[in-house]
């Protein structure tokens, strides 16, 4: 009757497959952060399967702490993009080389 | 077709959908909206996986703080286009390499007799108790759940310490 857990951990997977493909080929700094999110909502998804398919609570405390952490690092990560638009005109991931050899 | 399978598969190929509007929209401002269309796809997931609490906080904290922060830096900063530039030539042999990692991991799910034990194992159809959630974060993960406000504590200086002109 219900939906196979295996449905929602492909899902996941693809989703994943999705964010990292998305953080490798997008070129602006705040696309590339919204796949880091993109990846951290697929590993949620698989977190709460894996919850449901062992009746365990602990999977959604996981993804308590996950969706948090996100919160935090979305906050800093765009408060740097802001300081870099401020500093060098683009937001082109490739004009942001100041550390690269 | 069972009405839950098919609310599964409507919102997840819209999840799939909005995740590879991400990848192909052009304006920045498209992106984030493709990614707010993935959230609450997946927020319709969690209710229909009986995972009430997550579904609501995925939909007030992603889709409304998250991505409403997105949205306002977007915004404020008045990005153009994104350019394409060229990339590595060896992103194709990752990208077939990740296809190739894919099916694998969906030929583990749905064949061999470990992963489809416990992908396809019989599910209580009850939802998760809001209360067992909250007595487990209180009690069991107290800790970590004081860490994660001075997390937020310290994330919130470090914003207003980066952002800060200065003088």
């Amino acid at each position: 009757m219900t939906v196979p857990i295996s449905y929602y951990l492909l899902l996941s997977a693809v989703l994943f497959g999705l964010g990292v493909v998305a953080f490798v080929f997008k070129r602006n700094v705040i696309t590339v952060f919204m796949s880091v999110e993109l990846m951290l909502n697929a590993v949620n998804l698989a977190f709460v399967a894996f919850a449901r398919a062992y009746n365990k609570f602990d999977g959604l405390v996981d993804v308590f702490f996950v969706i948090v952490v996100a919160a935090a690092e979305a906050a800093v990560g765009l408060a740097i993009v802001i300081m870099l638009r401020r500093n060098r005109e683009s937001l082109n991931v490739e004009r942001v080389d100041l550390l690269k050899f | 077709m069972s009405l839950p399978l098919i609310v599964f598969l409507f919102f997840a190929l819209l999840a799939v959908a909005g995740a590879v509007m991400v990848i192909l929209a052009r304006e920045p401002i498209h992106s984030a909206l493709a990614l707010v269309l993935v959230m609450v796809a997946l927020a319709v997931l969690y209710l229909l996986l009986g995972a009430e609490f997550i579904a609501a906080v995925q939909i007030i904290v992603y889709a409304g703080a998250i991505m409403v922060l997105f949205v306002f830096v977007i915004m404020l900063l008045n990005m153009g286009l994104e350019e394409r530039t060229n990339f590595s030539k060896f992103a194709y042999v990752g990208l077939v390499a990740a296809f190739a990692l894919l099916l694998e991991a969906a030929h583990w799910m749905f064949h061999s007799s470990v992963g489809a034990g416990v992908a396809n194992g019989s599910q209580p159809v009850t939802a998760f108790s809001t209360v067992e959630l909250s007595k487990l974060l209180f009690r069991s993960y107290l800790l970590p759940f004081e860490a994660t406000s001075i997390l937020i504590l310290i994330a919130i200086l470090g914003a207003l310490v980066l952002a800060r002109k200065e003088e």
